[in-house]
């Protein structure tokens, strides 16, 4: 094939049909390369998915993987292109986290999700926008502007991966990193018509994120299909001695088992997922989903989560506390933004913070150095401790008969842009559904399952604790049923 | 439970941030709107429950007490906004 005729068509490949278009030699990891950088060129900028495009660093290493495949160094993603949400450390180059703060943060080492797929051959073409901290649920948060959404700018791409969501559902790019701590990677899939999957708490390192809330951030992956996010996920996967809750757990061929028949599989659908609050729409299409489950030989149970209405303010006491304790990190004396001409230090640290961080991100600071202070820790920290282990025991009494939860990713579709800023708890809300599976350290990913008027709709499926292969099983067999994941917004054919 | 300027006041010296006086009324007005729905959780009955500490009860990893990384205080120290002679520079603290 030559590479004016594949041209037309590479951006609309999977990884996986991507990588076996390098393989048989169809196309080098050059022209590949070239021709998803020209597409960021063309329409990275309308919608602002990327904070940095890492163009010269891209071909360099695409030149390296075509050297590698014709010495017979070929590793497992040789050639294949991804972005970095800008929470990934990469050395080198800028990592924001789309903060003020750290517009001027050149990280000195590369996070390991970073190593891991560069030493695979992958070629990584730039860092997506992002809510600042990844604290937003709309990509608004930003300081580098809100990401639009591919199927209508005027609307979110969800967030707080809303960059990597784009730039997949946009066709810039076949593969993205995303982080995952009340809903950042799936909320934003569902809202984009991508797959996104959030793994198992510890099961990918995160070691080179920068963190918000260390007991619920988790590194996934938005791709379009969830084959492609099983062999993403691959790589990923495994023990890290530099993240202290790495866990130690065997890393299973997540790829291998997709073919397997819904024959058996049993899913819970959970009552209070479809009570008031669920867009109508959304709701037809994700029981159309339950229902195709359902003739392929899947039994749908019923089960309950009584204490889901309490995950988002349960929530809104963990990752607000423990991202007041992270974000003290940042007090302009070592690396980030520093006020000009403090008075003393302690005018320094707070202005250099009050400068730093967006509204949004001084609002959780706040909120948890609250919860955290004097007199109200056991009010609600640890009462919200507490509540926690209650819905994670709900999520094991529900996984005693049922091997995944089906249901909506989020309550509406995407949402326009501006909608609900004003709103912190509106804004919050939209989360209801996502929030739980971090609570609880779950497995979940997002699946596009039909749409809204004209935008997309997610299906979620939640796993126990390391049921990736459960869940990526259950979404790759609904894909080869529909073709939801293979609609392209019109603009980016 | 609304939140009174005094105490937004006091959480903002605590966290160590600037409030622009712009800002401010808006801040306590939306942070009192987080801590009111927030609130919700003290109906939950949570007598007896075991706070959680980790989502899969791991306990925390220990590794030998062993030098495992060399120096790069140079390397480390370009992202710091006034270094000088290896130092962090601050305000001065002692008079």
């Amino acid at each position: 094939m030559t590479v004016g005729a594949s041209d037309q068509s590479l951006h609309q490949m999977t990884l996986a049909e991507l990588g076996d278009g390098l393989r048989a030699g169809d196309f080098s990891a050059l022209e590949l390369t070239t021709a998803l950088l020209d597409r960021i060129a063309a329409h990275g900028e309308a919608l602002n998915a990327f904070i940095t495009v890492t163009a010269d660093e891209a071909m360099r290493a695409a030149e390296a993987a075509d050297a590698a495949r014709s010495n017979g160094n070929a590793g497992p993603l040789n050639g294949l292109p991804v972005v970095h949400k800008d929470l990934f450390c990469t050395a080198g180059v800028k990592t924001s986290c789309g903060s003020r703060m750290l517009d001027n943060f050149v990280s000195p080492y590369d996070a390991t999700v970073v190593a891991k797929l560069r030493q695979a051959g992958a070629v990584s073409l730039g860092k997506t926008n992002m809510d600042e901290f990844a604290m937003g649920s709309s990509n608004e948060t930003s300081y580098y502007g809100p990401v639009k959404n591919p199927w209508d700018h005027e609307y979110s791409p969800g967030g707080s991966s809303g960059g990597s969501a784009a730039a997949v559902a946009a066709r810039l790019v076949p593969g993205a990193t995303g982080t995952d701590t009340g809903g950042s990677i799936r909320q934003p899939a569902s809202l984009t018509g991508t797959v996104g999957l959030k793994p198992t708490y510890g099961r990918v390192s995160r070691y080179g994120m920068v963190a918000f809330a260390s007991s619920l951030d988790q590194a996934g992956v938005i791709t379009r299909s969830a084959a492609d996010a099983a062999l993403l996920l691959g790589v990923m996967a495994g023990f890290d001695e530099r993240d202290s809750t790495s866990v130690d757990h065997p890393v299973p061929d997540y790829v291998v088992g997709l073919d397997q028949p819904l024959e058996g599989l049993r899913v819970g659908i959970v009552r209070q997922h479809f009570d008031e609050g669920l867009e109508e729409q959304c709701g037809a299409r994700v029981r159309e989903a339950l229902a195709l489950l359902e003739e392929q030989g899947a039994s749908l149970v019923e089960v309950d989560l009584p204490n889901l209405d309490l995950s988002v303010p349960t929530y809104y006491v963990v990752a607000p506390a423990e991202c007041s304790s992270n974000l003290s990190r940042f007090d302009g004396v070592r690396f980030g933004h520093r006020a000009s001409d403090p008075d003393d230090l302690l005018d320094l640290y707070c202005r250099s913070r009050g400068e730093g961080f967006g509204d949004e991100v001084q609002r959780r600071v706040m909120t948890g150095t609250y919860v955290l202070s004097a007199g109200y820790y056991d009010a609600y920290y640890l009462k919200a401790q507490k509540v926690r282990q209650l819905i994670s025991q709900d999520f094991k009494n529900a996984f005693a008969s049922v091997d995944v939860i089906a249901g909506p990713t989020a309550p509406t579709p995407a949402f326009r842009l501006g909608e609900k800023t004003d709103d912190p708890i509106t804004m919050y809300l939209n989360d209801i559904y996502t929030i739980g599976a971090n609570l609880a350290g779950l497995p979940g990913i997002s699946v596009p399952c039909g749409f809204s008027a004209d935008l997309p709709v997610g299906l979620q499926l939640v796993g126990p604790h390391f049921a990736e292969q459960t869940i990526l099983r259950c979404a790759h067999q609904y894909q080869t049923l529909t073709d939801w994941h293979c609609r392209c917004p019109e603009a980016y054919q | 439970m609304s939140l009174t300027k005094e105490q937004v006041q006091h959480i903002a010296i605590l966290a160590r941030l600037k409030l622009a006086d712009e800002q401010f009324d808006d801040v306590v007005a939306k942070l009192s709107t987080i801590v009111e729905f927030v609130d919700q959780l003290q109906s939950a009955p949570t007598d007896d429950v075991v706070p959680m500490a980790h989502p899969l009860d791991q306990a925390q990893r220990l590794r030998d007490d062993t030098v495992t990384a060399s120096n790069e205080r140079d390397r480390l120290q370009q992202n710091a906004p006034a270094v000088e002679a290896g130092y962090y520079l601050v305000p001065r603290v002692i008079e």
